[in-house]
């Protein structure tokens, strides 16, 4: 599989990317000879094997509904440019 | 006769389907052990996993996933043995992460069934689609500043579950219901407290209109639904715009709408052109959740007696009809009020008192059942003084009064008050003797063929003695006397 020019542009806004008109090809480029690595893969026979997410022989380990963490907003919001009362800040976003 | 809108070119159908967030009552987070409490102060609900700091690790809440189970348990439908969470991704100031993480081709609970209570006493069946478990995103606000939005994370990370039904409502009257049913359902579970006005539970609406017999069309999804009235609003006036595009010889295209309560209308949601593209993938920060059989038929054994199930017992056992039975089961403290005031009655006539004088003096003082103004045991007692006779109808509308005012006994009133009523035939043969006395030229009158003035002789009665004689004996007499 090969991504066109148009298919690299929409991926970059949907990543918040601004990419110059003149990188897209050549990213287009970069981007499919990834994939196509990937997609060697595909020469595996997956015949009767299940679809699965983890190689891990683990199942997902929980915890207790208990308040242990959080409290602390100055720790939360010290990287924060513009934090105001307590806030995060950022240009307004209203529908 | 199904609910239809009348444009130019004919009869439209609606179709309704709904997405409803139910927010979990956990103490802490889905994904974080920070507190979920409503209303705290800015941020301080908030770990470093919440805030995406980088290198942070979620590790799953165990109870978010059993209230997950038992709300599926509830809805009578599937529970997956083996459910995968991914990431959804999205850009939005109060979205740290990123993406939220959520359930997508393999959520933790599938197919299952909701039955709506309609308000002539009909059912209707809806399907559930899926029921998955996911992070609930920050509040933006934007009043603070003419500039800028504050956000706040607290109620990022919350654990939600989101529940999808087939499209199978066809008006707004049924997806009114189909939202006060599961309310009543989670309420039941105890998984969600279902209060709309905080926000902790939550309604998209997906709306399409069509001709009879066709098939779907596109859809509109609707936002920001957050009380059973603006639904009512949304999807009215949603249908209307669908319908006024088509008759145009437009198209609907398939996009989020948000609804504005002030304005009364729904509007194009530009920052969700792309809403769609959300690019699941697997969360490789989390393996899949795999439940046990033992784990699943141990929180069954915990589930109450459902509404349905409760209203199938009331209308077995009390002799109830459909809609009483469906409206006395609509909350836990409501069914359990009648069935104490039930024990050992008349349950009609229970169940009158409890629907009639007793929840419109609830509504009157803007009371919950939890704080009643008359306790179940006194009005059981009144029902008790109304079968041996001590009371009629009408002086026991007027102790229940003194009731909610005084909290009193009904019997200690009736002593108090001498409001005992007079069932002496005697007395109330002499009563009637009075007022047939004092009025011969009405007697002449009934008697000649105006039988409209029985009327004004049991009313002349009834004043005489106060109100307090047994209106059927009354009547009985007067008839005899005047006959």
């Amino acid at each position: 599989m090969s991504l066109d020019k148009d298919t690299v542009k929409k991926l970059a806004t949907l990543a918040r990317l601004d990419l110059p008109e003149a990188e897209l090809t050549h990213l287009a480029g970069e981007l499919s000879n990834i994939m196509q690595f990937v997609e060697q893969l595909g020469e595996v026979n997956t015949d009767g094997v299940a679809p699965m997410t983890s190689v891990a022989h683990m199942t997902l380990p929980r915890r207790k509904d208990e308040v242990t963490d959080g409290g602390y907003p100055e720790r939360v919001l010290a990287n924060a440019p513009d934090a105001m009362d307590g806030f995060y800040t950022v240009p307004k976003v209203v529908e | 006769m199904g609910y239809v809108i009348q444009g130019e070119t004919g009869d439209w159908e609606l179709v309704i389907g709904l997405e409803v967030h139910a927010q979990v009552t956990s103490k802490s987070k889905l994904f974080s052990g920070a507190a979920t409490s409503f209303g705290a102060e800015p941020n301080t609900e908030v770990s470093l996993v919440d805030a995406a700091m980088p290198g942070m690790l979620p590790v799953i809440n165990e109870y978010c996933v059993e209230q997950a189970i038992r709300t599926g348990l509830g809805l009578k439908a599937q529970i997956n043995k083996t459910s995968v969470f991914a990431r959804k991704n999205y850009f939005y100031a109060d979205l740290p992460q990123g993406y939220q993480i959520s359930q997508y081709d393999q959520p933790i609970v599938g197919e299952g069934t909701i039955i709506l209570d309609m308000k002539d006493g009909s059912t209707r069946t809806i399907g559930i689609e899926r029921l998955h478990l996911e992070q609930d995103a920050g509040k933006s606000l934007h009043d603070q500043h003419p500039q800028k939005s504050f956000i706040d994370l607290n109620r990022a990370g919350t654990a939600l579950m989101e529940i999808v039904s087939k499209p199978d409502m066809r008006s707004p009257e049924e997806a009114a219901a189909y939202v006060t049913k599961l309310r009543s359902i989670l309420r039941y579970l105890g998984t969600c407290d279902g209060n709309m006005a905080e926000g902790s539970m939550r309604c998209d609406i997906n709306v399409s209109v069509r001709k009879a017999g066709e098939p779907y069309r596109t859809r509109a999804e609707i936002k920001n639904v957050n009380s059973i009235r603006f639904m009512f609003q949304a999807i009215e006036y949603e249908a209307r715009r669908q319908i006024d595009i088509y008759e145009e010889g437009g198209e609907v295209v398939q996009e989020t709408r948000l609804y504005d309560a002030t304005k009364g209308e729904t509007r194009s949601m530009r920052s969700k052109e792309n809403a769609h593209d959300y690019r699941y993938f697997p969360d490789p920060d989390l393996l899949p959740l795999v439940l046990s059989d033992e784990e699943i038929a141990s929180i069954k054994s915990t589930l109450p007696e459902l509404p349905d199930e409760k209203k199938e017992r009331f209308m077995r056992d009390y002799q109830l009809n459909a809609y009483d039975a469906g409206v006395l089961v609509a909350d836990q403290e409501s069914a359990h009020f009648f069935e104490s005031v039930a024990k050992g009655r008349d349950p009609k006539l229970a169940a009158n008192w409890v629907m009639g004088d007793f929840f419109g003096a609830l509504n009157r003082l803007g009371k919950e059942i939890s704080d009643p103004p008359v306790t179940a045991a006194n009005l059981g007692a009144l029902v008790d003084l109304i079968a041996d006779n001590t009371l009629s109808g009408r002086l026991a509308k007027e102790v229940f009064e003194l009731m909610v005012e005084t909290g009193k006994a009904p019997g200690d009133i009736v002593e108090e008050k001498g409001l005992r009523q007079v069932t002496d035939t005697g007395a109330i043969e002499a009563s009637i003797a009075e007022v047939l006395a004092a009025n011969p030229d009405k007697v002449a009158e009934y008697r000649s063929g105006k039988d409209k003035l029985f009327g004004f002789f049991v009313g002349q009665v009834m004043k005489a003695t106060a109100g307090k004689a047994n209106p059927a004996l009354v009547n009985e007499i007067l008839k005899k006397q005047l006959g």
